[in-house]
């Protein structure tokens, strides 16, 4: 009789570990199949997850075998024409028709890439690895401190709310044990000896008395240890522990008017939605101000900014005013990690360039742990950039980049955001 | 008699009673010799993760597992491909599983199949018997599993991959041919591990030994060729005498060379051994039909699914792929059947021990003692031949055509099944290669070399690959010659091993 297992309830992720692996030894292939993915897309089509390819070449195991040439025989069924002695012209390909090293390069041929999908958290993973707001750590350290109740073991008194019942009563158990002991060991032997007198059937009556007293007596004395003793009672301990707080603000500032054409558009909204998807990802108390403008700037809110549409003329600093303003009325206390990401085609109105320089040096740029703006041009940069250029060079929290076409948008982001930037800007 | 179930769904009750009903006739009525039966009922995604750690229940961390998980995920999830129904695994109890998806049919033709059929092949074919150990491999496994994994947190998971990766690439080159190996077990092992660990080391010190000795002994060992034979198991040589590598290292060698020497037996028997099972499963089936325990939708089912396993497209159709192991095994077994039970004067002439013989025997006869190879040059008739339109056909390339060699006629049914059978010759299919010498004196270069058949070149851009892989073992330069049927060098590749230090370190 066979034995029936039913396996079914075992874990099915038995694999998770080797495909874990797998993505691991292919991280670099992985990485740059994720950029090319992405390229000239936007990413909120790959809200399922992406198909990945990778070449086959870079992921086949090695193994000696043989190579065209030589003396292959081999046999072939369902022969229709053939008899002994014909010569027929050799297959392209490989001589699959003719030859064990057809096997060899039918592997070879068949698949140019290894493709196999990631799941979406995969994706997003890769795709935002290595990327952090810089200088996060900066106001966490003089930050205002926030307290945080931790566990530190038991005490012995507290609150009742704070009892730990295992605890207690695992330490009245002992006690009870210890107690015990010695009277529970006087106590067997009395019982012995009184089972012998007994026994022994002798007529020592006062004898038998006294010793049958010893017995209660050691009884009660067992009865009397408490079941629980206040002296057992363990509370939880709770200690509070300083709480690094990181509370920070994005604020978005997108140019809409005029001269930014739809395609313009629509190349600062995906770098905005890639900030987003990036901020929402890592960052999970953070929050976002959405700041839109032409001659004037307006906060709208995230669903108005990434959608709406609306132009007019240009004046940049109508937006940095009015993210001075509102960094005074709601972030105003110490708080706060403040970050600002711009995105403009450069083309201001001409004397507000000069000002627009003047606000982000002196009221900006200190309160901000990092400004980056990206420029959105085909052709030559716009004065805006120039006004910035000398920022730049001033101010190391202060990233510029020009963003050409949609492929840019990624690497122009990861630029932005890598680590490795953050660590030589800050150091 | 009542049919056992008329439905498609399965219970545990019900696969139990049909393989209380396929026991009776496979082992009472034609007395198959099996292991102990161990169903499994598993989900697609469990045979899936099986599937993919080369079908075994337990093995160590791999990417390459992972690759094949990925891509067997794929396709399933894609429909492109149906998963095997049936995986079954060579050991003691003999462990098949079911897979929850399927039909009360398909479940029972897979008992008939995996733990009738494979089941009394692993344990009556003299190679798995020789060269295997049924009731060791699980616990070997586990231990392997083990040991590699407490290897990752000690050296780190990038230098156990990499380890493995080399590994990997010489595993074809880790078996032992002719030499029988020890049996495994899980006790022995983990007991003598350390102690070889020490003792190896002691050997391989003494091998690469850099004390000066007096002069003329010296000029006595230079003479000395090391290895005295060349050794055809890469891996094994490897791990005995490669002076690099640490204690850990040669134990993580000798895992994959133990488990490729497991699954050796296998890669020669693939006609034999799921042309047994379809004989099995197809005898077996019919057999409870006949006896009305199954009803006609059932074997319809069945035969469906059976005569597309043994289909055996022609050489001109798209989809051509080489010869069906299942189609040609099954087709063999039948026809030895066949041949005892019905011969005619061919067959007499072909087989006069087998015309007319009691055909339980000798199927019997004709499982337990052969491989692929021999099983073919013995048992190929020439009704067969005719039946599969087999020819043979010699690729050279000095000429520009082709040349059919031989057909299905009087003269070709020798040389077809001679060819046929070279043709699942494991040592000819695969590049001849072997450790010729070491510089044991100078710098420690080791030399292979490919000794080539039929003029058959080792295929260039693997070769290279792999020779950076055995640098990497073996830690110094290494050398692959290829030797034409002369003896005269054709060819040869040259590899440096990146960094001497890089393990040292």
């Amino acid at each position: 009789m066979a034995h029936i297992i039913d396996r079914r309830l075992n874990g099915k992720n038995k694999s998770a570990v080797n495909r874990d692996r797998f993505l691991r030894r292919f991280k670099g292939q992985i990485k740059e199949a994720v950029a090319r993915a992405i390229k000239g897309r936007s990413i909120t089509d790959v809200d399922s997850g992406e198909k990945v390819s990778i070449p086959v070449k870079d992921i086949s195991e090695p193994a000696f075998r043989h190579g065209k040439g030589g003396v292959w025989e081999g046999v072939h069924p369902g022969n229709e024409e053939f008899v002994k002695g014909d010569r027929i012209p050799r297959p392209q390909g490989g001589g699959g028709g003719g030859s064990g090293s057809g096997k060899a390069s039918n592997e070879g041929e068949g698949e140019d890439d290894f493709v196999f999908h990631l799941s979406h958290e995969e994706f997003m993973n890769v795709f935002f690895e290595d990327l952090a707001l810089p200088n996060l750590i900066k106001t966490e350290l003089m930050g205002i401190e926030e307290m945080k109740p931790v566990r530190a073991g038991y005490t012995n008194d507290g609150t009742p709310a704070n009892i730990s019942i295992v605890r207690s009563l695992r330490g009245a158990l002992a006690r009870r044990v210890a107690l015990s002991a010695p009277t529970l060991a006087q106590l067997v032997e009395a019982e012995e000896e009184l089972d012998e007198m007994l026994e022994s059937g002798e007529e020592n009556t006062l004898d038998i008395r006294h010793q049958r007293e010893r017995v209660h007596a050691l009884r009660e004395k067992l009865y009397s240890i408490p079941f629980i003793d206040p002296f057992d009672l363990r509370y939880n301990n709770r200690v509070k522990q300083p709480k690094p707080t990181s509370q920070a603000v994005m604020f978005c500032l997108m140019d809409v008017s005029g001269s930014m054409d739809e395609s313009k558009k629509d190349m600062a909204k995906r770098f905005f939605i890639l900030l987003y998807l990036f901020l929402q990802r890592n960052y999970e108390k953070i929050e976002l101000v959405f700041i839109r403008h032409h001659t004037s700037a307006v906060e709208v809110n995230e669903h108005d900014f990434f959608h709406s549409r609306e132009s007019g003329g240009t004046v940049v600093s109508s937006a940095l005013n009015l993210m001075k303003d509102i960094i005074a009325k709601r972030y105003a206390q110490g708080g706060w990690n403040i970050y600002a990401a711009q995105a403009s085609d450069g083309d201001n109105w001409d004397s507000d360039s000069a000002n627009c320089g003047k606000i982000l040096e002196e009221s900006l740029l200190p309160l901000c742990q990092y400004y980056a703006y990206i420029e959105i041009t085909e052709g030559e940069p716009q004065n805006l950039w120039y006004e910035y250029q000398k920022l730049g060079a001033r101010h190391r929290h202060f990233a510029m980049q020009r963003i050409r076409q949609a492929g840019d948008i990624y690497p122009v982001f990861r630029e932005l955001f890598s680590k490795e930037r953050q660590q030589g800007g800050s150091a | 008699m009542k049919p056992i179930s008329t439905g498609s769904e399965w219970t545990f009750d019900l696969v139990g009673a049909y393989d209380r009903a396929i026991r009776t006739i496979a082992v009472d009525e034609y007395g198959l010799d099996i292991y102990p039966i161990q169903l499994e009922v598993i989900t697609a995604e469990q045979m899936m993760d099986a599937y993919s750690s080369v079908g075994m229940p337990v093995n160590y961390h791999h990417w390459s597992f992972g690759k094949h998980f990925v891509a067997t995920e794929k396709g399933y999830r894609r429909g492109q491909m149906g998963l095997a129904y049936e995986i079954v695994i060579n050991s003691n109890p003999c462990i098949a599983y079911l897979m929850e998806e399927n039909s009360m049919t398909m479940q029972a033709l897979v008992i008939a199949h995996a733990a009738y059929g494979h089941n009394s092949f692993f344990k009556g074919n003299y190679l798995f018997r020789s060269w295997t150990d049924a009731s060791a491999i699980i616990d070997y496994l586990v231990f392997a599993k083990g040991y590699i994994s407490r290897c990752e947190e000690r050296y780190g998971i990038d230098a156990v991959e990499e380890l493995l990766d080399s590994c990997h690439a010489l595993m074809n080159y880790g078996v032992d041919r002719y030499q029988r190996p020890q049996k495994l077990s899980l006790a022995e092992e983990q007991a003598r591990q350390e102690e070889r660990e020490h003792y190896l080391q002691m050997q391989v010190n003494d091998l690469w030994r850099t004390i000066p000795r007096r002069a003329q002994e010296d000029a006595v060992r230079a003479q000395v060729r090391f290895p005295a034979e060349p050794q055809e198991n890469l891996l094994y040589f490897i791990e005995k005498s490669a002076p690099l590598l640490e204690p850990w290292q040669r134990e993580v060698v000798r895992i994959v060379r133990k488990i490729a020497q497991y699954f050796y037996p296998q890669r020669q028997t693939q006609v034999m051994n799921e042309g047994w099972a379809t004989f099995w499963h197809y005898t077996i089936l019919n057999r409870l039909y006949e006896k009305g325990l199954v009803t006609d939708g059932f074997i319809m089912e069945f035969l469906q699914s059976h005569t597309n396993v043994v289909y055996q497209p022609p050489v001109t159709a798209k989809w051509y792929n080489g010869i069906n192991p299942y189609a040609l095994g099954f087709a063999m077994y039948q026809d030895i059947r066949r041949i005892c039970e019905a011969p005619t004067d061919e067959d007499r002439q072909w087989f006069p021990d087998m015309a007319g013989k009691p055909w339980k025997d000798t199927l019997d006869f004709a499982m337990r003692n052969f491989k692929d190879e021999s099983f073919i040059s013995q048992f190929l008739s020439p009704k067969l031949i005719r039946d599969f339109h087999f020819f043979a056909i010699r690729d050279d390339d000095r000429q520009d055509r082709l040349e059919v060699t031989a057909i299905h006629d009087e003269e070709g049914y020798r040389a077809v099944r001679q060819t046929l059978a070279e043709q699942y010759n494991l040592g000819s299919r695969e590049p001849n290669i072997q450790v010729w010498s070491v510089n044991v004196r100078g710098d420690r270069s080791m030399t292979l070399r490919h000794t080539m058949h039929q003029r058959r070149p080792l295929d260039n851009a693997s070769a290279e690959e792999v020779l950076k892989h055995v640098a990497r073992l073996w830690g110094f330069e290494v050398r692959l010659e290829s030797v034409d049927d002369e003896g005269r060098l054709v060819q040869s590749w040259t590899v440096k091993p990146d960094r001497q230090d890089d393990w040292a370190a």
